[in-house]
């Protein structure tokens, strides 16, 4: 299923400055809008969406936003538009974020996301959409993130991160 | 090949000459973590690293809830406090960390990396400060170095004298009002003009720190005498040379708007986003009761702004049943208002007077919110759920309005306050 957010969802709604106080991304995600949509945690599937409005991710830079919504095991995360230090976080941890125009999407929509081929197919509704995904956002998720990528190839590597 | 001063820093810092649009990786002058974002740093830290680059280029500060308040928020500052015994690092734990990178730091011409989202604050510096995650603060705490994509700047020209009773935090309002929450995503903000050219640093500081608040990457603010004054005030030897950095006369900008802020009014932000911006006599007349006021942040809490928290309360009472707290930005602003006798001024008046650092802002400690509450904040961020409750609700102003509101009980133009 698809869980339906309108514009400007801020970090806060999503790990509370009182309860992130954890580092494990396990116990992050039983947090994830803990206030503000309470069944979200306890509903959320493996390969739901979360569907938003613009500026999804603004206000703090606290990672644990990212990392909660991560080990929410969530597909991907489709907005019209994603605040900065949130999309970074997002990608540096592998988690996939794909900017699209996101009207008239709804909750029980069966969504596929073909990130290879750039494309988002509406099922229930019959539609596809063109995407674009950045390299750099593929490829880190794909590695699983920064981190990863780095251990893999090494510190110098940061310099070639644009090249995939 | 004409540049902005980002864009002349981004080159000073990478070795070659660069434009926006260009992806990069520069070498960093300082890295900041805090006692929230350093706790989720340390295993990716670890993962690609034993020992930090150069632990003279690492600053760590203890702001967002020190002294801890609970075991859970004890445990993380006991974990990062171990990873900074083994790295050989101090912990700072003397106020707000933008406030201390301000008076101890940043130089102008510097690129530094905070693990905050509010560092674009040492703009005001003439710097170029920029907010990341944990995973990015490893990383640059690893190698000393953060990739970029060099960003597009957007120029704001200010001009005009400001009127009685309006600050630079009107300003910031002003600006997020016109160009709302996503309107300097991904972008440097440059602010220009003969108002801000006039600002002393406090003032430049908060305009900067708001830019964060429009989604910017950075802010910067061409360094100048003020900027030089303000390092010596500091105990500080940089000795500003003008040609350096400053954005050549051709220079591309993403946009330039212009304010003209010479009938500027106080204004104010409704819950729940910070562009939603009226000014403060029109909520005055909504009558909207107040239960607490917050002084404090790392946008209002220099002792400029306690100056005109003073100068507004002279002969005043505050409104019984309205919590008042103030939070001084660091020790030396908490050490000044000492000494002007103004701490011990705001607790006879009944103000809760804090320990310097982020104080209630973010809602984890020192005045949360209950169900229902309403707080006028001098912060910068008056999302649901952001002090407490999401049942709660915040107000932006600037200090003048929030000492006005501390008097009557409910939102006030404090311009009644200062004929």
């Amino acid at each position: 299923m698809n869980w339906i957010f309108g514009d400007n969802i801020n970090t806060d709604l999503m790990t509370p400055g009182r309860f992130n106080t954890t580092v494990d991304p396990y116990k992050l995600a039983r947090i994830a809008f803990r206030e503000y949509l309470p069944e979200f945690s306890k509903k959320v599937k493996k390969k739901d969406f979360i569907v938003a409005g613009k500026n999804f991710g603004c206000g703090s830079s606290r990672e644990t936003a990212a990392t909660a919504l991560k080990y929410s095991h969530i597909a991907a995360i489709l907005a019209k538009s994603f605040a900065r230090i949130f999309y970074r976080n997002c990608m540096n941890i592998g988690l996939l974020l794909v900017a699209v125009d996101t009207n008239g999407i709804e909750k029980d929509d069966e969504l596929f996301l073909d990130s290879r081929g750039q494309v988002l197919i509406n099922k229930t509704k019959k539609t596809r959409q063109k995407v674009v995904i950045p390299a750099m956002m593929r490829c880190l998720h794909k590695q699983g993130g920064i981190i990863p990528y780095l251990q893999k190839h090494g510190l110098e590597s940061l310099a070639d991160l644009e090249k995939f | 090949m004409n540049q902005t001063i980002a864009e002349k820093i981004f080159s000073h810092h990478c070795g070659k000459k660069v434009s926006a649009g260009d992806f990069v990786v520069a070498g960093l002058d300082l890295v900041m973590v805090h006692d929230t974002t350093c706790a989720w740093a340390i295993e990716p830290f670890y993962k690609i690293a034993k020992k930090v680059w150069d632990r003279s280029k690492i600053f760590i500060a203890f702001d967002h809830a020190y002294p801890a308040p609970n075991t859970e928020i004890a445990r993380l500052q006991a974990l990062i406090r171990n990873f900074a015994d083994k790295q050989g690092i101090p912990i700072v734990c003397d106020g707000v960390c933008h406030q201390i990178m301000a008076e101890r730091f940043i130089n102008p011409g510097n690129l530094i990396l905070g693990a905050d989202s509010h560092t674009p604050t040492g703009g005001g510096l003439g710097a170029l400060t920029i907010g990341v995650g944990s995973t990015d603060a490893a990383i640059a705490m690893a190698t000393g170095k953060c990739w970029f994509r060099v960003p597009e700047t957007l120029q704001i020209a200010i001009d005009g004298k400001l009127p009685d009773g309006v600050y630079a935090k009107d300003i910031a309002l002003l600006i997020a009002k016109q160009i709302g929450t996503d309107g300097g995503n991904y972008k440097v903000l440059e602010y220009t003009g003969e108002t801000v050219r006039n600002f002393d640093i406090p003032n430049r500081l908060t305009l900067a720190n708001m830019s964060t608040e429009l989604g910017a990457k950075a802010a910067i603010i061409q360094p100048d005498k003020h900027t030089s004054d303000y390092l010596k005030q500091n105990n500080r030897k940089y000795v500003c040379k003008e040609e350096g950095f400053k954005s050549d006369n051709k220079a591309r900008y993403a946009r330039v708007l212009k304010f003209d802020i010479s009938r500027l009014v106080p204004l104010i932000a409704k819950p729940p986003d910070i562009d939603n911006v009226v000014p403060v006599s029109a909520v005055e007349k909504e009558r909207i009761k107040i239960d607490q006021v917050f002084i404090g942040s790392c946008t209002n809490c220099r002792i400029e702004d306690l100056d005109v928290v003073y100068h507004l309360w002279q002969g005043q009472e505050l409104k019984k049943g309205v919590r008042v707290i103030i939070t001084p930005a660091s020790k030396l602003v908490f050490l000044q208002a000492l000494k002007k006798g103004y701490i011990e001024f705001f607790m006879r008046l009944g103000a809760v007077v804090t320990y310097p650092g982020c104080g209630p802002c973010l809602g984890r400690h020192q005045g949360v919110l209950a169900d229902g509450e309403i707080c006028i904040s001098t912060s910068n961020r008056n999302f649901t759920g952001r002090m407490g409750s999401p049942k709660a609700s915040i107000f932006l102003a600037g200090p003048a309005a929030a000492a006005a509101s501390a008097i009557t009980g409910f939102i006030t133009d404090p311009r009644r306050y200062l004929v």
